[in-house]
């Protein structure tokens, strides 16, 4: 297998920021010194205690961090086959797992001085996340939204100017997640002086995709210690549901040397992985290319054109994905799969009746992966999956798929 | 000697400054696109820039995005692109063609094939502005030793430490970024782009041409009095897409020409 030419998959980036070919800089001119200046910066801030006290600070008091390891026994029973762990960064502070790297990069922010914070958002966790972070700490906070994600995620909408951020609704190409970054970007190169962007995935020009995959991190490293305190050993299988991935390479990334354990990751196959292209599933159904400053697998046409995703999940409605992610399927140490809308829809349900959790949609599409492989798998077979969201953002769009009737609550 | 270096000679000759034209190819249809195309040098063009239509435009602004989107709806491709090149060059074998645009159509294609059907199209030098110096072995140098120059930009931001690093592997001129900005938006600021021309002058003998938020004939002289010309696109692409008709495009561009040859 091609992994056992690596002594350790730990060791990306290179200086490039590359993660074999995955990854790089391509980003404009104007840009460039930016990112150079926040790629020194991190490395500073990386290796000194007093930015990672205050972030366990914060993460412990703030967020409510670590968050549980949950055995889930009645689902375990319910498909008779392997045990099931669900990872709860459902209950983090703001229902997601996006403050984890919304706070280390606002904690930069601060440090390099910087007063005026942009970000993207699609389904509106991350843009919450960064609104809320940037409220606490009093920063002036921008966040560029898909018109369409606006009108279907009016709730998120309103608890970011609750917040006292400014919600810009992106008409440019088609309004959707893709274009939300285009002109995060175009701000940022428009204001460059006294703006930090702070990108949601691990996506982007290095140094975000080894950043944000630091600062998620401690989903895995917590998994990790928690499972050993659990079981006295390590999981067999891990799984998370990957959109860009940042929530999944936060889980998978500590776990990277354990070559015994498995790792799977869960693109959003929309309505089926085929030549019609409604899904999501850049590594399944893409190939690679250059966008939003690294190369990575994409959906785009025969001609280099980027094409829309489709899910029904907002949050995984992206046409690429993590340069890293690329790089660990492309080696083979990670697996990568997808689920259709309807099969998500399916976990959803059953995760909620269940186990009495209320699942986001992105999660619920690794759990419909569980679903898949638990009932084949020996009863000593231990699966940790990442409950990266709650879904008290998605009823209304669940309601919908479901024919149920909200009425005037909607 | 290049057509371009050709071009920068000849001018220099008649003591001119050079004026540089952006369209987008496929805009507002194939057909229309081409037919400005190929009035450019008449109207007093020095330089076409060619835009590729590209989904994603980061570094542009709206006219330029929906220039781009209007085009690919039309069914635009890059070997489209490439045959206006190609059908240009069979009444014009001296005005240099700048392809500008972005990496992943070109990576698409493979950077070897692309450079090949480049070079045999006649195209002269590529602006791709989404790779920066650090990223130069993906096409910078394969193009250079293609016989393609490849014309990087300098911005407000490439301050002096890392000039040297821009300049390495440019060839053909360099493009200055009058802002900190996307293009068609702000206006631009001659008096500011004056001091910041003289300080990449200093270390290069390349032309430095400036573009970004020149929209008026006094723009244009105003940014070519202070160095070896202008460029002008989301202004021309405006009109396009408003709908004018041709001649009326190539009648403001011979404005836009004059404006920056009278300095």
């Amino acid at each position: 297998m091609a992994q056992d030419l690596f002594n350790s998959f730990m060791t990306g980036p290179d200086e490039k920021g590359r993660f074999g070919d995955f990854g790089g800089r391509f980003v404009s001119e104007t840009l460039m010194p930016l990112i150079l200046e926040l790629e020194a910066q991190y490395e500073k801030a990386k290796t000194d205690d007093s930015f990672w006290a205050e972030m366990h600070d914060l993460w412990t008091h703030y967020v409510g961090r670590p968050s549980p390891l949950y055995y889930a026994e009645r689902l375990t029973e319910h498909l008779g086959g392997a045990k099931i762990y669900l990872k709860r960064d459902e209950l983090n502070h703001t229902g997601a797992h996006k403050i984890n790297n919304v706070l280390g990069q606002i904690i930069l922010a601060r440090r390099m001085g910087k007063t005026r914070i942009i970000a993207e958002t699609g389904a509106g966790q991350h843009g919450v996340a960064t609104a809320t972070v940037c409220a606490k700490f009093g920063l002036k906070c921008i966040v560029y939204m898909g018109a369409h994600d606006v009108e279907r995620q009016a709730p998120n909408v309103f608890r970011m100017r609750l917040l006292g951020t400014e919600v810009v609704p992106v008409t440019s190409g088609r309004g959707t997640l893709k274009d939300a970054m285009n002109d995060a970007l175009r701000d940022w190169v428009t204001n460059v002086r006294d703006t930090f962007y702070c990108i949601g995935t691990v996506a982007g020009p290095h140094p975000y995709p080894a950043m944000v995959r630091d600062f998620q991190s401690i989903i895995g490293k917590e998994a990790k210690e928690q499972m050993m305190a659990a079981e006295d050993r390590l999981p067999d299988t891990i799984i998370a549901a990957i959109g860009g991935g940042s929530n999944a390479m936060g889980l998978f990334y500590p776990f990277l040397d354990d070559k015994d354990v498995g790792i799977i990751g869960v693109e959003a196959g929309g309505k089926g992985v085929n030549e019609k292209m409604e899904h999501c599933a850049s590594l399944t159904g893409g190939r690679p290319g250059v966008l939003h400053g690294n190369r990575t697998y994409l959906l785009q046409d025969d001609d280099g054109q980027i094409l829309e995703g489709f899910s029904i999940s907002a949050g995984l409605d992206y046409p690429g994905i993590g340069p890293e992610h690329a790089w660990l399927h492309d080696i083979g140490r990670a697996q990568y799969v997808s689920i259709t809308d309807v099969e998500a829809l399916e976990a959803f349900q059953l995760c909620c009746q269940q186990e009495g959790i209320i699942p986001a949609l992105e999660p619920s599409h690794a759990l419909a992966h569980v679903m898949k492989i638990a009932p084949d798998l020996p009863k000593d077979h231990i699966i940790c999956m990442n409950m990266c969201g709650r879904g008290d953002k998605d009823i209304f769009t669940v309601a919908r798929a479901l024919d149920f009737d909200m009425g005037e609550f909607e | 000697m290049s057509r371009i270096d050709a071009k920068f000679a000849e001018l220099r000759a008649a003591g001119k400054k050079a004026f540089v034209a952006y369209v987008m190819a496929g805009d507002t249809d194939y057909d229309t696109g081409f037919e400005v195309m190929q009035g450019l040098p008449a109207a007093g063009v020095d330089i076409i820039e060619l835009g590729m239509p590209f989904t994603d435009p980061m570094a542009d602004g709206s006219t330029i995005q929906l220039a781009g989107q209007r085009a690919l709806e039309g069914g635009m491709t890059l070997e489209m692109t490439l045959q206006y090149a190609r059908d240009f060059r069979k009444s014009d074998d001296t005005t240099p063609i700048v392809m500008m645009g972005y990496y992943n159509p070109i990576y698409s294609r493979g950077v070897d094939a692309f450079l090949t059907d480049a070079k045999e199209a006649g195209i002269d030098g590529l602006i791709v502005v989404d790779l920066p110096p650090e990223e130069d072995d993906e096409l910078c140098i394969p193009a250079q030793a293609a016989g393609i120059n490849f014309i990087r930009l300098a911005t407000p931001t490439t301050d002096d430490k890392r000039l040297p690093t821009v300049l390495q592997n440019t060839s053909g001129f360099v493009y200055y970024v009058s802002m900190t900005g996307i293009t068609g938006t702000a206006d631009v600021q001659s008096d500011e782009v004056a001091p910041e021309v003289a300080r990449i002058k200093a270390a290069t003998n390349l032309p430095v041409i400036v573009g970004f938020g020149i929209k008026t004939p006094a723009d244009a002289k105003a940014v070519a009095s202070v160095s070896d010309g202008a460029v002008v696109g989301s202004a021309i692409v405006a009109k396009i897409g408003a709908g004018e008709p041709v001649p009326d495009v190539l009648g403001f561009v011979g404005e836009l020409a004059d404006g920056a040859h009278s300095d």
